[in-house]
């Protein structure tokens, strides 16, 4: 057999946690319709939740309050508006106000094109309340990486997913170099254009340092990123989710704060998410990325 | 189902249990009235801040839940302090969480509304203050562990949109689950026919649950719960009246009835009185010195370096 993919490691995480860790999968005909991408196993432990988009996140949130750990599966995160009641308000409130603990897995999957309410990314309105661990697994090592924390910890999880990266087999590096004129963050699936994005900047004489967020909260950031972007004396977060009050401005202002340098955002334009195109106003891909870059340096 | 304080209240109820049994619901009952008593008290001279749900006029139902399902497992509601004081958490413990003190329940963090203990085998979650959250958690902790598990909420509560489908994934999914509405006939200040038309007893069942309407007599409340217990999932309606303001210590004049009295009088026709008075007079004056003026005006930071 190959390397896995994001989808078959979802899977295959999924399949341990559940025969093996006695935990549980709650979600909407998880067991139907493709099994949700191939990410769902055919074992036991499954929950098939009926429509109910607000009891169903208080059903996960209290079997995970007694230890069973859920895997909550939301198809489209734009459902989380329905369902974040329970995580917000509660999973997320419980320890610092009883000590007690509701560690649920949320898979928030996202995906780009289906229109107004199945295209959004959330985790930005989630990083917003206190109490969740935030994350954007993007590569099978980075989700076998926050399934590993989340076994190790007693917070909620939000683990904002993305059907762009399901097939992908790849792992992500940073790249700093000396040289560089300018140090781009990127999470969600706008990492998966970095490379060419950069690629095509580099032909044109601008070259970037590449740093991939998998963790949006907390956020936290290595000595040589700070001191990559302060060489480079300009930075650029990229984020799937909406600009404002948003994951990238408010990454952005953290990198800004830590480093005294003027970090820029880029995440959605204020707008629905249309069907169609040009109005699907879609998370970044190379060309916008290069836009923005170009923009910032005052080039072209 | 018209609304009385003998709906469903078989005549002579009280005399088919033992007197052991009578004498434990009013003590649970005292327990309530006197601890609250206590709180008022502290409110009014302003001793407590915060903002309170009282139950007292409603405790008869905690009572007879703390004699016969006291090991299950509780989701409650805001107007809690009943079950929290009759399945046996600390009154202390109680008083202090109402004053914001790290010697409370939950540290001082959370207050009257949203009450917590899971110590000497009770496991009682509360919820944040959204109404009825705490029943979708409590479906969700059943479905986790098979354990029996107790859902409160009000008549106001039971309208909120994830009620029923709790009911329903309960009945799917045969959880050990008694839900219990505590039909106070208000939320807030809005009656219950001025927002629906239909009633929880009619949605219970058409989700297949047995359920039951029933005033807040606790020897019937008692039955019936004992009589459900052994199939759950189910569901009790209880018709009972708030003795203050939905919060804080206002009353709105007198009680539609006055189940605490009530029950007095019934101890009495049981040939109880004596014992019922003795029962009164020992718990209201454990509750005063819970609440004892020592305790509450001393300095702040005595208490916390007594803590
Ligand atoms: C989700 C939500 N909606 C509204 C409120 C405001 N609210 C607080 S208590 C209450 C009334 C609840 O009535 P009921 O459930 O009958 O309980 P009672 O207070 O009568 O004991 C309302 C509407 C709230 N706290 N949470």
């Amino acid at each position: 057999m190959g390397k896995r993919n994001l989808a078959e490691t979802i899977r295959e995480t999924t399949r341990r946690h559940l025969e093996e860790e006695n935990g549980l999968l709650l979600g909407q005909s998880v067991s139907a319709v493709g099994w949700v991408n191939g990410t769902v196993p055919d074992t036991r432990g499954i929950v098939e939740l009926p429509m109910t988009d607000v009891a169903g996140a208080g059903f996960a949130v209290g079997a995970a309050m007694v230890g069973r750990r859920p895997f909550f599966v939301i198809r489209f995160q734009d459902f989380l508006v329905l369902n974040g009641s329970p995580l917000i308000n509660y999973a997320a409130k419980v320890k610092e106000l009883h000590g007690q603990s509701a560690p649920v897995f949320i898979r928030a999957i996202a995906a780009e094109g289906i229109g107004p309410v199945h295209s959004t990314v959330l985790h930005g309105m989630f990083m917003h309340f206190p109490g969740f661990k935030i994350c954007a697994p993007m590569s099978p090592g980075e989700y076998e990486k926050i399934y590993t924390s989340f076994m190790k910890d007693d917070d909620p999880y939000y683990v904002s997913e993305h059907r762009f990266a399901y097939q992908n087999k790849e792992e992500f590096e940073d790249i700093i170099r000396d040289d560089a004129d300018i140090t781009i963050f990127l999470a969600s699936s706008p990492r998966l254009f970095a490379a060419e994005a950069s690629k095509t900047l580099e032909k044109e004489g601008t070259k970037c340092n590449i740093i991939h967020l998998l963790w949006l909260k907390p956020f936290t950031c290595s000595e040589a990123v700070i001191r990559g972007l302060k060489k480079s004396g300009k930075g650029l977060v990229i984020d799937a989710g909406h600009e404002i009050c948003g994951a990238s401005r408010s990454i952005a202002y953290e990198l800004g704060m830590a480093s005294g340098v003027m970090v820029h955002a880029l995440g959605l334009k204020d707008h629905t998410k249309c069907l169609c195109p040009p109005l699907q106003n879609k998370a970044p891909e190379v060309d916008e990325i290069v836009a923005k870059v170009r923009n910032i340096l005052k080039l072209k | 189902m018209q609304r009385s304080c003998d709906l469903n209240v078989e005549k002579g109820i009280a005399e088919s249990f033992s007197p052991e049994t009578s004498l434990a619901l009013w003590q649970k009952m005292c327990e309530v009235r006197y601890f609250e008593q206590g709180a008022v008290d502290a409110i009014k001279a302003g001793e407590i801040n915060y903002q309170v749900y009282l139950s007292s006029g409603q405790e008869a139902a905690a009572a007879s839940f703390s004699l016969c399902i006291n090991k299950y497992q509780v989701f409650a509601q805001h107007r809690a302090h009943d079950i929290f004081l009759t399945f046996g958490a600390p009154p202390e413990m109680l008083r202090d969480e109402l004053r914001g003190l790290p010697s409370g329940c939950s540290r001082g963090r959370a207050g009257s509304n949203c009450l917590q203990y899971h110590e000497n085998g009770m496991h009682m979650y509360g919820h944040h203050g959204l109404i009825a959250e705490n029943v979708p958690l409590g479906v969700g902790a059943a479905l986790g562990n098979n354990k029996q598990t107790l859902c409160i909420f009000g008549d106001g509560s039971a309208e909120e949109d994830y009620v029923s489908p709790s009911l329903g994934f309960a009945a799917t999914h045969k959880l050990p689950v008694l839900f219990v509405c505590m039909d106070n006939n208000y939320s807030i200040l809005t009656k219950t026919e001025v927002r629906r038309s239909w009633n929880m007893n009619e949605v219970a069942k058409s989700y297949g649950l047995p359920a039951v309407d029933i005033a807040d007599d606790p020897w019937t409340v008692l039955k019936h719960t004992r009589e459900l217990s052994t199939q759950l999932p189910a569901f009790i309606n209880i018709r009972v009246c708030r003795g203050y303001w939905h919060a804080g210590v206002g009353i709105d004049g007198t009680l539609e009835w006055d189940r605490f009295n009530m029950v007095k009088h019934e101890l009495n026709e049981l040939g109880l009185a004596d014992k019922a008075a003795k029962i009164e007079t020992s718990v209201c004056k454990k509750m005063e010195q819970i609440w004892a003026k020592e305790i509450l005006l001393k300095p702040l930071e005595k208490q916390l370096e007594d803590i």
